[in-house]
């Protein structure tokens, strides 16, 4: 009970972007298809579950004066793990993201997280909660990238979706919506409808 | 000469870390309560980053670039170290700060105190490593030009900071829904900055 409020609390309620407030920059800039969306969020959740374990796995020899050294090596040799796979496997998407994956390391979720969960806590409920939080990181990812594809360019997941008479009879793509300003609006609207529903979240 | 100011202009405004890629947004809403702690911030962030940009640059161009070991020797030429860039990277910018802060501490104590709590936060500033990897990207000819690409984009991220904590002062007294409150409003207000700032693009000095 208790591991799986680990991992479902940072999806709703201490969603790590939209309560919390980490790892904002790359939340916006690889939001503008659903694919590097998606691989974005599986390459964060990787590396905060293993950052996170790994930490708590040494969180009692750390010595503490050196400890963000430590753990920004730790983080690094994880993203070179990744940024490396990624260019094997999926080459295109791993250039789409660009200098995003690199900057998994300054993600804020993944110190936050390794400062105020890891450092205190067993390595198992730290695996879990790295985890959650890298969930609840990708499920705005996508939320995001599922509207501004669909809106922006009429497709999902690359494939077309929006039908092609509707563009016959003089519907438009919105190309604002690929634009990087509008990643803001869109998150800023999608906290106004989360904090609608779960009123506890309101800023007073 | 021109070219460089050009190069200012563009990641000052065109190109701001802030509005064109979301770098530093964490400390960016965190810390845009009042004006004077964000021009701290702003300070703090243009310093490391001028500072930053071109020792990493060296490193790219000495150490890590495909053939860039060159100066050891010909049997070091097909060496490519690239793969252990953000590692490095990370360091440089973990010790310059370090390093930053001992000697602000020991020559500039006013300036010291001012920046005080922000220069260690600044080692995991997205915007920092950022530009580092942009500098990589991009493939900056000169440490001239990296160099003032740093400062270009230090100087904008502080004008952004800035602007919208300014606009948050004011926003205190007025009507919010109560959703919207704090976060949501100060990612909308970012976004119609940034709407702002693309009427900048195509700009030619």
């Amino acid at each position: 009970m208790k591991n799986l409020k680990l991992i479902l609390n940072p999806l709703n309620d201490e969603n790590p972007i939209t309560v919390q407030v980490l790892g904002i920059c790359s939340a916006l800039a690889v939001t503008v298809q659903m694919k590097p969306a998606i691989v974005m969020a599986l390459s964060v959740i990787v590396v905060t579950a293993f950052s996170n374990l790994i930490i708590s796995l040494g969180r009692n020899t750390i010595p503490p004066r050196i400890r963000i050294i430590v753990q920004l090596v730790v983080v690094a040799f994880l993203v070179i793990v990744v940024d490396q796979v990624l260019k094997a496997y999926v080459y295109d998407v791993s250039k789409k993201l660009s200098v995003f994956v690199g900057l998994i390391i300054t993600n804020c979720i993944l110190m936050g997280r390794l400062e105020a969960f890891a450092m205190a806590n067993k390595p198992w409920a730290s695996f879990l909660d790295g985890i959650g939080n890298g969930a609840g990181y990708g499920l705005i990812l996508v939320a995001l990238s599922t509207l501004r594809e669909l809106l922006g360019s009429g497709s999902l997941m690359g494939y077309q979706v929006v039908p092609d008479s509707f563009y016959r009879i003089g519907y438009m793509d919105n190309g604002m919506m690929i634009l990087p300003p509008m990643a803001l609006i869109t998150i800023g609207i999608i906290i106004w409808l989360q904090r609608g529903f779960n009123r506890k979240l309101i800023e007073k | 000469m021109e070219n460089l100011f050009d190069l200012f202009i563009r990641n000052v405004f065109t190109e701001n870390m802030i509005f064109a890629y979301f770098l530093g947004m964490c400390s960016y809403l965190a810390v845009s309560k009042t004006v004077k702690t964000s021009m701290g911030l702003g300070i703090a962030v243009i310093f490391v980053i001028t500072v930053t940009v071109p020792v990493n640059w060296l490193m790219e161009n000495y150490l890590l670039k495909a053939g860039a070991l060159k100066w050891l020797g010909p049997a070091f030429a097909e060496v490519d170290l690239s793969f252990l860039s953000f590692l490095l990277f990370i360091a440089v910018i973990a010790a310059m700060v370090q390093l930053i802060e001992m000697i602000v501490e020991k020559t500039a104590p006013a300036l010291y105190n001012a920046l005080g709590i922000f220069l260690p936060l600044i080692a995991v500033n997205c915007a920092v490593l950022g530009a580092a990897l942009f500098m990589q990207e991009r493939e900056y000819g000169t440490i001239v030009e990296a160099t003032v690409y740093g400062f270009g984009a230090g100087f904008g991220w502080a004008l952004a900071i800035v602007v919208l904590t300014a606009i948050r002062e004011k926003l205190k007294y007025s009507n919010v829904p109560p959703p919207l409150r704090g976060l949501g409003l100060a990612f909308i207000i970012t976004g119609l900055l940034a709407i702002a700032f693309m009427g900048f693009s195509g700009i030619k000095v």
